[in-house]
């Protein structure tokens, strides 16, 4: 094995190659190369190191200094400084602690990580790094020391609950499959995480494969299942090829396949791409999906622990759930149950957006506040201005405003306070959020997606999605909000699956939260967030405006006209109300009323 | 029973150009003994040859020895899979809740203006299509467009024009 006096891992995220990690990559193996240091320096790939902020960002081993910001522009100075010369960097380093310390440190307190443990400290590519890291323990505990009984007791005493959403206890579920007659038996990971604003699965799957691998092999033996797939959305090319990639790994080592570990015991993982459909992630579709069929859902019983893939026993949980499996194999049940609130275990990660200071993602222990997790963890709302509302478990989920704060992020309180946990997305919205417009947004998404198969939700969605938009464009009525009551109960209690009976829970938690903005939108035909179009006018002002044109060029309509250092003006007739001349403005010039 | 429907032209029939056919049968030659081959097969193609139009339909029909009908469900049924052929770039707006909070109608109306094709649609040149997609999971970066594979982010409008300098794409 060759030696490497440094290692250098380059996150490769998607937020950091937007911000140009690949040309980064690149000049750095260039420059390794002209200065003659490839020999000594190992460049590595991995996924998010830190909060992929502040652009394309770097860890340098062994001395675990994280560099932040660095372009390819910057790469020459970097190398020689660093790597000739053994300087640290000042401009670009973050901070010289070791990542660990990086991600648990002050910034964000609250955090505990499972899920995320080897998320950005490993190499994804390369099998040993994981089982340098305790990889693969578990499962070899499991075949050695267990029987298949004793690993579905320890994982039911640790009381973990599926991370896809509903929340059932895995370890029951994996119970009623291995009690359920029929051979072969089927393991699934629900890998389509189709939840806008939700990315939690994809790190896991991208920074850290094994572990999901691991776990699907312990699941897999506990229920007596010889075969797993891995159903993941074609958004996801990346996650894909690392899997892929982390199967052969761990096929090579006799981890995956015939007699895995020697004993008699096998196991193999196929990876199934899903092709952009968000019913997809629904358990039934997702199996209809993998037999090649369009992703409908069907009526349970029969669930999939007793009828599912090819119509056999099938074991389907999230990517989430089977990644907390080996820790919970190795330290114990009762570690992990130490961790959360008495019926909600362990911790669960949340992807962070909207209008707060740090976005990205958070791992906490169950029972933590929404409070806690938005102004402790994600340091706040952005500039200071005031929390609206944040929208949790995705469109399914719902809006909670501020009197909910100090609610414990837990399965059963989240559901009594009109949200749910989902997968763990968290848009975060400050008083520019228009709770009506957002109610219309998740109506759209979920209309669309809507797979057509029941009448509830294919017209329900329709219909609940035209009187939202009539609303938003002033042409609500008197009586609309009852009507939207009525329908919203319809299709939560007639829909065939969970994404019809979900449907209209946006719009349910904003009536009973923000009603007064509805009766805003449809008495007074006013938009209190000014965000509505069809509501709201444009002006420039008179005082701040320079004349500068900027608006003007702007302009996608060509609406503003005026001299150059003259006040300019809006045509109300041409203006479609987009708000671009707002954004651009440098001076605050641009009204809304 | 699997004739070519007249209305198609050859443009968007790949089974009659030698080098696409063989990109197709390979794919089929190679999966069709998977169990639930159709998606596996229908994911390559879409990525291989770019779209999947009707007298492909057909013909991957009579190789898996399928009803026409259930490739046309499927095809027509998830949204990655397309029937036309798409342009040489393609610019994709994340709809996701964080980006379409973030501006992305905005983006959308700014590139409207400069390509003058709606959503949906490609440049009569063949150049580039606009389109909308889910959450590309990069929502700190708010709003994001992906044009071809690559992810750009904290895109605003008055910025659109240098992303399609960067595919060279003369403005109208």
């Amino acid at each position: 094995m060759a030696f490497f006096r440094s290692h250098v891992l380059v996150c490769v995220d998607p937020e950091c190659l937007a911000k140009g990690a690949h040309a980064m990559l690149d000049a750095l193996q260039d420059e390794l190369v002209s200065q003659g240091l490839i020999d000594e320096i190992q460049v590595l790939e991995t996924s998010r190191i830190g909060s992929c902020a502040d652009g394309p960002e770097m860890m340098v081993y062994p001395e675990g200094i994280h560099y932040v910001g660095v372009t390819e522009d910057d790469i020459p100075y970097l190398v020689e400084e660093h790597f000739l010369k053994g300087r640290v960097v000042p401009k670009f380093q973050k901070s010289i602690v070791a990542v660990v310390d990086e991600e648990l440190g002050p910034a964000k307190p609250k955090e505990v990580r499972v899920v995320l443990r080897n998320c950005g400290q490993i190499d994804p590519e390369n099998i040993e790094d994981y089982i340098a890291e305790d990889g693969y323990a578990a499962l070899a505990k499991v075949l050695g020391d267990m029987q298949p009984e004793q690993v579905i007791d320890e994982v039911t005493r640790s009381g973990l609950r599926g991370r896809g959403g509903a929340g059932f206890s895995t370890g029951k579920k994996w119970q009623f499959c291995r009690n359920s007659a029929g051979t072969p038996k089927y393991i699934i990971c629900n890998a389509d995480e189709g939840d806008p604003g939700a990315f939690m699965n994809r790190r896991v799957l991208e920074g850290d494969p094994h572990s999901v691998l691991e776990g699907m092999i312990i699941a897999g033996y506990a229920i007596g299942a010889n075969w797993g797939y891995v159903y993941c959305r074609a958004e996801y090319p990346l996650a894909v090829r690392t899997l892929n990639l982390a199967i052969r790994q761990a096929r090579d080592l006799g981890l995956l396949g015939e007699n895995i570990m020697g004993t008699n015991y096998s196991f193999d993982i196929e990876v199934r791409q899903g092709a952009g459909a968000f019913v997809c992630g629904e358990e039934t579709a997702l199996i209809a999906s993998i037999e090649g069929k369009r992703g409908e859902p069907r009526p349970r019983p029969p669930f999939p622990a007793v009828q599912g893939v090819w119509g056999k026993p099938t074991n389907n949980n999230n990517v989430e759930t089977y990644a907390n499996i080996p820790q919970i194999i190795l330290k114990g049940a009762d570690w992990f149950a130490s961790m959360g609130t008495e019926k909600s275990k362990g911790t669960k990660t949340f992807a962070i957006g909207g209008d707060v200071n740090h976005t990205g993602l958070i791992e906490v222990p169950l029972g933590i506040t929404l409070r806690e997790v938005i102004y402790d963890v994600a340091g706040g709302i952005k500039d200071n201005k005031p929390f609206k509302a944040v929208q949790i478990g995705g469109p399914m989920g719902g809006c909670l405003p501020e009197k909910y704060l100090d609610e414990k992020i837990d399965y059963e309180s989240l559901n009594a306070a009109g949200a749910m946990m989902g997968s763990g997305g968290m848009i975060i919205m400050d008083d520019e959020t228009c709770m009506v417009d957002i109610a219309r947004f998740f109506m759209d998404f979920t209309q669309d997606e809507s797979c057509g198969k029941c009448t509830p939700c294919r017209v329900g969605t329709r219909r609940i999605l035209e009187m939202l938009q009539r609303i938003c464009d002033g042409e609500g009525e008197p009586g609309d909000i009852e009507k939207l009551e009525e329908l919203c109960q319809q299709v939560q209690q007639n829909s065939l699956c969970g994404l019809g009976q979900g449907a209209p829970n946006p719009v349910v938690s904003t009536l009973k939260q923000f009603r007064s903005e509805y009766e805003a939108h449809i008495y007074e035909k006013r938009c209190p967030a000014k965000v509505c179009r069809k509501l709201i006018h444009y002006s420039i002002l008179e005082g701040p405006c320079t004349g500068c044109t900027v608006c003007a060029r702007n302009c996608p309509v060509n609406a503003i006209s005026g001299e150059r250092r003259h006040l300019h003006v809006i045509d109300p007739d041409i203006c479609i109300r987009c708000g671009i001349c707002k954004q651009v403005c440098n001076f605050n010039a641009v009204a809304v009323s | 029973m699997y004739n070519i429907p007249p209305q198609e032209t050859p443009a968007n029939d790949p089974t009659i150009i030698p080098d696409q056919k063989n990109i197709i049968d390979q794919v089929i030659a190679e999966n069709k003994d998977r169990p639930g081959a159709m998606m596996v097969v229908l994911n390559e193609l879409q990525t291989k040859i770019g779209y999947i139009s009707r007298p492909m339909e057909h013909y991957i029909a009579k190789h898996l020895n399928m009803p026409v009908g259930s490739v046309h469900g499927v095809v027509t049924f998830y949204s990655f899979f397309t029937t036309k052929p798409r342009g040489k770039h393609t610019i994709k707006f994340c709809m996701g809740t964080a980006c379409y909070v973030g501006g992305t109608p905005q983006l959308i109306d700014k590139a409207k203006q400069l390509l003058g094709i709606d959503v949906g649609d490609t440049t009569p040149d063949g150049e580039v299509t606009l389109e909308v997609c889910r959450c590309v999971g990069a929502c700190s970066q708010a709003p994001v467009v992906v044009v071809d594979d690559e992810v750009q982010g904290r895109l605003r409008p008055n910025k659109f024009p240098q992303v399609l300098n960067k595919i060279n794409r003369p403005q109208e």
